[in-house]
């Protein structure tokens, strides 16, 4: 069993300490992401002021939630896996398919390395100064950041699982960042990244229940600040878990027609 | 020898051709520029639909901010490109290359790339801009669409400007600073929205440190034919344009003085 899964952690472990070494980078993402989300919050605060209706969040809410976006914002599936794309331009991703292990489960191993290495680096501080100086919540009750962490791990797998997609797509388009162009920004939009989701018109709210994307962002955050009740957290995880196994089912099936009519590029 | 500007038309030709081997990225990147300044757009209708105005601000008014800023942005974003990848020119040695042919390093830099599949900013925000104007009563006196067109000018190139900052500071880091993204892309993130609604110092350091401001804000108003919340006159906001290319041309001192600065890495 051990031997089985090794390779698999090896290359996550590995991929990980590799990505902790860029650490300009993750200060110039860091202080980048302060900017943008004072500038989010500085706008709903604006909005805010414009009424005294009551809307379905808090501005306060709405604040822990901007800097949630902002703390974990790597987390999206926003482009493939950089090495990934290296390897299909230059072509030695054909040593890829003579690995002696399962491609699809190597793959996501180590996009899921790519996506919480760089994140774990700057979501700490950033939600430390957010807690601090910028009007970010502690979590409602610890039951609702025990919740929030489970669905936050289901994220990770959700956000791998689009991450591989997307890789895998690169195989068709070959150059530069292939479908992800098109659709990271609409992951972006519907994970609740652009604005939060329940402010969205309440015929939108059906559709986005159904949509994996709500599992990626909004849904965790709002178990965090209890705006979902625990009470029914489990339905989040559910909803979830099955979306994690319809792209996982779909990115497994399409690397399998992908491999089978690759054409591997240069030598 | 050709003249610069033949010499221009020369490099975008080749910087075209080259874009279009790979058509189906082209194509898939331009639409993804569509799509990514599109649902930002949707996040601001769906703020509208929940609140009503922006202070007092109407859709229709935010509309026109946003579709100048963009337009503005989307052309200088065409042809900056350059001015990121001087720190990785720097560091591995090519920019001496740049210093040995007879023709300004600034000329060179645009020349390197014009990056064709910005046009889905572009006509994202013209489209906005277009559907703004309308919606809106705008008083088209010549003076009216003199201001707009010196405003979208004068505001592509403060947005150059930046991006030649941002290459010059890699004369002395040597490697280009993410971190003044936040000027760049945080700047346009802020300008979506009328700078009036923005916390004092943020306004202040818009306008005063960065004037930014004055080609995203203050003539727009002017060309809205509405007063200034923040109290400016008409003269200072018909007069505003001119800091932005005023800040242009400093940019490009600052980059002349880099250059005396530069000492070739020797890689």
């Amino acid at each position: 069993m051990q031997s089985f899964v090794l390779p698999y952690t090896a290359v996550l472990s590995a991929r990980f300490r590799m990505i902790l070494q860029y650490r300009a980078a993750a200060i110039a993402g860091f202080v980048t992401q302060i900017g943008w989300g004072a500038i989010r919050v500085m706008a709903m605060e604006a909005f805010y002021r414009s009424t005294s209706a009551p809307q379905p969040m808090h501005l306060e809410d709405v604040v822990t939630y901007i800097w949630l976006g902002q703390a974990l914002l790597g987390l999206l599936p926003w482009n493939p896996d950089t090495e990934i794309r290296a390897m299909v331009r230059s072509g030695t991703v054909a040593y890829e398919l003579v690995r002696p292990v399962n491609l699809y489960t190597y793959w996501f191993s180590r996009s899921m390395a790519f996506r919480i290495a760089p994140t774990f680096m700057r979501s700490i501080p950033l939600a430390i100064l957010a807690l601090l100086f910028f009007g970010m919540q502690a979590p409602a009750s610890p039951e609702a950041l025990v919740y929030w962490l489970a669905a936050t791990f289901g994220a990770v797998l959700l956000s791998t699982a689009l991450t591989v997609i997307l890789s895998i797509t690169l195989m068709w388009t070959i150059s530069g960042e292939g479908v992800s162009f098109l659709v990271s920004p609409v992951i972006y939009f519907l994970a609740g990244m652009v604005i939060p989701l329940p402010l969205f018109p309440d015929w939108a709210q059906r559709v986005l229940d159904i949509l994996p994307f709500r599992g990626i962002c909004d849904a965790p955050f709002r178990l965090y600040m209890g705006h979902i009740p625990a009470t029914e957290a489990w339905a989040v995880l559910f909803h979830q878990l099955i979306w994690i196994i319809i792209l996982v089912a779909f990115g497994a099936w399409l690397l399998s027609r992908a491999t089978r009519r690759l054409v591997v590029q240069g030598g | 020898m050709a003249n610069p500007l033949a010499l221009y038309t020369h490099y975008v030709s080749i910087s075209l051709r080259s874009q279009m081997q790979y058509r189906v990225s082209f194509l898939l990147g331009t639409l993804g520029q569509l799509f990514s300044t599109g649902v930002e757009f949707i996040g601001i209708l769906a703020l509208f639909d929940r609140f009503g105005s922006l202070n007092l601000w109407s859709l229709a008014e935010v509309a026109f901010f946003y579709g100048i800023v963009n337009v503005a942005f989307a052309v200088t974003d065409m042809l900056s490109r350059g001015f990121d990848h001087v720190g990785q020119l720097v560091r591995t040695g090519e920019f001496d290359r740049m210093l040995l042919r007879p023709r300004s390093t600034v000329l060179q830099l645009i020349g390197q790339e014009f990056t064709l599949r910005r046009l889905g900013r572009f006509g994202q925000g013209a489209g906005v801009l277009l559907w703004a104007t309308l919606y809106l009563d705008i008083a088209w006196s010549p003076s009216v669409v003199a201001l707009t067109v010196i405003t979208v000018c004068c505001g592509a190139c403060f947005f150059l400007g930046l991006f030649i900052n941002i290459g010059t500071v890699s004369f002395w880091t040597t490697e280009t600073l993410e971190l003044m993204n936040v000027l760049t892309y945080g700047g346009i993130e802020a300008s979506k929205y009328p700078l009036a609604i923005y916390h004092t110092w943020f306004r202040r350091f818009f306008t005063m440190v960065i004037p930014m401001g004055c080609v995203t804000y203050f003539p727009i108003v002017a060309i809205l034919g509405r007063s200034d919340p923040l109290g400016t006159s008409l003269a200072f906001q018909y007069a505003a344009p001119l800091f932005g290319l005023l800040y242009f041309i400093l940019s490009l001192f600052i980059w002349r003085l880099g250059l005396r600065h530069y000492r070739s890495t020797g890689s």
